[in-house]
């Protein structure tokens, strides 16, 4: 009898199934075909750096060191900053408008300008924070801050490799989880983590040029 | 009768098996060797569409359902495959924990409607507790 009645339920839900697995399924080939070209035009741009790598090889290889920042990461660090404010004014829509913006940009990011170790290291520091980002486009706001301290780590890491040309401020908040920090330009602390609630609370640790 | 045809068409169409009898080096039970009793719980509530290998219900055999359940696990084991634990870099390992508990705390996973047909699979609040932390302690232990 029970049997019987958990294949009645099976069947049930078997036939909504299909026709959900029907629509997601045409769903998921869009966004393939999409992943496909986006994948063939950063190959592209791949190429045409490398080539421009070997003519120009010399000469930025002597400036790579912080003073010139790859552009992707200049995009992720505004990215960051724009999901930071948002945060700050504990916009849970704008937050998670700026995780999926950053995520993207992280998807595209180029690391082929840096050595082969420091690529290594932020293709890791990548998969990461895109993990981050995706989850703070589609979370509530507690847990998109659970998520930012997380990622501000990941770009914590990624500033250390790709170096900033404008200053950032590393700042601190003693109070959320155990201490946690988060990158800013302004020195005027403004904490993501609480918001309007504690929206001065933390202080200056550090200062990146 | 349309549907019926469909269904009883749809019974030809095989799926993918999640299946292997290796368990790399790389498995999280393996690497970490956690106490018995968390050990199971993870076989039984995650590991079906969190590692390579699937233990699968005798409905398997009827489709439309070996597709949603191939869907899951394709999904399961992209976001996080406890066969491969060992291959994440420390960084990763950690932000995988906190997902890990987090998922458990908001009875995001086990998935509902696997539950729904697992009863076996449900966390009760002492296993959650029990779960939750030692991913913690894990994560704490993690340089």
């Amino acid at each position: 009898m029970k049997h019987l009645r958990t294949v009645t339920i099976l069947l049930a839900v078997a036939f909504v199934g299909l026709t959900v697995i029907s629509c997601k399924d045409s769903k998921k080939e869009d966004s393939n075909d999409a992943m496909h070209s986006n994948l063939s035009t950063n190959e592209a741009e791949m190429n045409h750096d490398e080539t421009m790598d070997s003519n120009t090889m010399n000469a930025s290889n002597d400036m790579m060191d912080s003073s010139t920042q790859n552009s992707s990461a200049k995009q992720v660090v505004l990215d960051y900053m724009a999901l930071k404010d948002a945060l700050v004014e504990t916009n849970k829509d704008e937050a998670a408008q700026a995780g999926k913006k950053l995520e993207s940009t992280l998807n595209s990011f180029n690391v082929s300008s840096y050595t082969s170790e420091q690529q290594k290291e932020l293709k890791d520091i990548i998969a990461d924070a895109k993990e981050h980002a995706e989850h703070i486009g589609k979370s509530e706001m507690d847990h998109q801050r659970e998520h930012f301290k997380i990622l501000s780590k990941d770009i914590m890491d990624m500033v250390a490799i790709t170096g900033t040309e404008t200053t950032l401020y590393q700042q601190f908040c003693p109070m959320y989880d155990k201490g946690s920090a988060w990158l800013s330009m302004e020195k005027e602390v403004n904490n993501p983590y609480y918001g309007s609630k504690m929206l001065h609370c933390g202080t200056v640790q550090k200062e990146i040029n | 009768m349309v549907l019926f045809v469909a269904f009883v068409g749809i019974q030809f169409v095989s799926t993918k098996q999640n299946q292997s009898n290796v368990i790399p080096k790389t498995d999280f039970l393996l690497v970490n060797n956690p106490p018995k009793n968390i050990k199971k719980l993870l076989q039984v509530s995650c590991y079906d569409c969190h590692s390579n290998n699937t233990e699968y219900p005798w409905y398997n055999k009827i489709q439309p359902i070996a597709w949603i359940l191939e869907d899951h696990i394709k999904e399961g084991k992209a976001e996080l495959n406890f066969n491969e634990w060992d291959s994440f870099s420390s960084r990763r390992k950690k932000s995988k924990l906190k997902s890990i508990v987090n998922q458990i705390k908001d009875d995001d996973m086990p998935l509902l409607s696997y539950r729904l047909v697992h009863q076996d699979a449900i966390l009760s609040k002492s296993e959650k507790e029990l779960v939750i932390g030692y991913m913690k302690q894990l994560k704490d232990s993690l340089k």
